[in-house]
């Protein structure tokens, strides 16, 4: 059965949320869907730009909040062909999801990050990798807390190999929920 | 018709207005129409995309009646050429435009022309300003794009530099919505920053100093850890303090771009160009420099159909019709090359 796991790691600057990010691009492959979750100011264009950066895409990832949806092509990422970041911030229905292709664009190969997707997480399928942002703390302005949690079959088991990236934001202390 | 100069009719729907118009040879403004959806997604804080497409299913056959019937447009066919926006903006949005344009040239037999929203914007300053001097700068802003374009003669830009993260407009529309200042952000930020200071918080210039891409992401951050920081501070402050920021940093690399390219002036197009501030900015750092400002009516700056089809009367005469398999593309470029300016 698969359930969900999550670790959690803190990173001090918008720097660190960026290789933060860039660690994470390195376990996903062709397929995968990634839930950006954080409100405004959070670090999420940091994030996306970070993570797009370490698939191999040339020129600045823009926000996609205009367009709903951004494709870059990724000439270096192994299986990974395409880099496709969609922002449900302005989507009011969730079948209005649906008009934007995601799970086509992953079947030919894309990996897709999704900006507000927890929003569309009921349709988006069983299978994804949800990060969270939560800005600020005790340590300053600029620290951010990063939750990382798998669930459905697709990265069941995968919390070593995503625990191995994020080596560098660790010690972790992943927790196991059953669903 | 046959003794009157060919029209052209300019449809567009690629984001949030419905709107039609008549242009006469000469970019010769007959009629201009627009409906706005902005009192619809007011509610929602934003465009909806599935309500925006609805809406111009719904407006589109009035409007155009009405542009036709406004330009004394009643000859069989009534225009002689039917330019429509094919990309950027939403999806849905831009097929309703798309789809009607290529249904009214197939029944009246007329040719077809897709526009660059862009490149429609660039030309919504040469309706206002027909005789203009090249080389110009063109600072085009709005809520989907942020870009310095130096315009060599019509048809021939090169993209000096464009935002990294945001564009402004999207900006004022995030900013507005955290302040609770409503829908479309640009004016409703606008009209509180009228009584604000706007020294009061000192926001980040991002790169303000540097080249010619923009950042604005970090500037809305700052925005909202200056509001969770200070949670009594003054709205028309913040408000006015953030407009502040954005205008500093648009002026100052649009007036670097003027200089360094030998620009005869600088254009403000796209919908953020409506802003007061940056309006007035812009006209007093031209004056100062000795340069034109080409500061379209408010208008002009905004979404428009007479833009669409100044554009596509250029673009029949230059590159001919469009073929009727033309799709819409969300992400439709200028196909600008980058530009070689010293920085």
């Amino acid at each position: 059965m698969s359930g969900r796991w999550a670790l959690s790691a803190r990173t001090d600057d918008a720097a660190a949320t960026r290789a933060f990010a860039a660690a994470l691009a390195q376990v996903v492959r062709a397929g995968d869907l990634v839930l950006l979750v954080g409100g405004l100011g959070a670090g999420k264009t940091v994030f996306a730009q970070g993570f797009g950066a370490a698939l191999g895409v040339e020129g600045p990832v823009t926000s996609p909040t205009f367009t709903l949806v951004r494709q870059y092509r990724c000439p270096a990422a192994g299986d990974v062909e395409l880099f496709v970041h969609a922002d449900l911030y302005r989507l009011d229905h969730l079948r209005e999801v649906g008009d934007l292709a995601l799970p086509e664009l992953l079947a030919e190969g894309a990996v897709a990050l999704v900006e507000w997707g927890d929003a569309g997480a009921p349709v988006l399928g069983a299978s994804a990798l949800e990060v969270v942002i939560a800005p600020g703390g005790p340590e300053g302005p600029d620290t951010r807390t990063i939750t990382v949690s798998g669930r459905g079959p697709r990265w069941a088991g995968r919390l070593g190999q995503v625990a191995a990236a994020l080596e560098g934001f660790g010690p972790f202390e992943p927790e196991y929920t059953a669903t | 018709m046959s003794d009157q100069a060919p029209l052209v009719l300019g449809i567009e729907t690629s984001c949030d207005e419905t709107a039609a118009a008549v242009v006469a040879p000469g970019r010769d403004v007959l009629s201009s129409v627009v409906a706005s959806q902005a009192d619809v997604h007011a509610r929602f804080g934003g465009v909806v995309p599935e309500l925006a497409g609805r809406a111009h299913l719904e407006l589109l056959v009035p409007v155009i009646a009405e542009a036709l019937e406004r330009a004394g447009a009643d000859g069989h066919p009534p225009v002689a050429a039917v330019a429509v926006t094919s990309g950027p903006g939403l999806m849905g949005s831009l097929l309703v435009g798309l789809s009607h344009a290529k249904a009214l040239s197939m029944a009246w037999a007329v040719p077809f022309v897709g526009v660059n929203h862009l490149e429609g914007h660039l030309f919504a300053s040469l309706l206002d300003h027909p005789d203009l001097e090249w080389p110009l700068v063109v600072l085009l802003v709005s809520g989907g794009h942020t870009m310095l374009v130096l315009v060599e003669g019509l048809g021939r830009y090169r993209l000096l530099g464009q935002t990294l993260d945001d564009a402004a407009g999207e900006a004022f529309d995030k900013v507005a919505r955290f302040l609770g200042l409503g829908y479309p952000g640009g004016p409703a930020v606008d009209r509180v920053a009228a009584g604000g200071d706007p020294t009061a918080f000192a926001f980040p210039r991002a790169m303000a100093a540097q080249g010619y891409d923009f950042s604005f992401s970090g500037l809305k951050t700052a925005v909202v850890r200056a509001v969770e920081r200070e949670p009594l501070a003054s709205t028309p402050d913040v408000a006015a303090s953030f407009q502040e920021a954005v205008v500093d940093v648009l002026v100052a690399k649009a007036r670097r771009a003027v200089a360094a390219t030998g620009s005869r002036g600088l254009c403000l197009a796209g919908g953020v160009a409506a802003n007061s501030l940056l309006r007035a900015r812009v006209e007093a750092a031209c004056a100062e420099d000795g340069v034109a400002a080409l500061v379209p009516s408010r208008a002009m700056c905004t979404d428009n159909a007479a833009m669409i089809a100044a554009a596509g009367q250029w673009r029949l005469a230059h590159g001919g019709p469009s073929p009727l398999d033309l799709g819409a593309d969300p992400n439709l470029g200028l196909a600008l090359s980058q530009a070689t300016v010293k920085q």
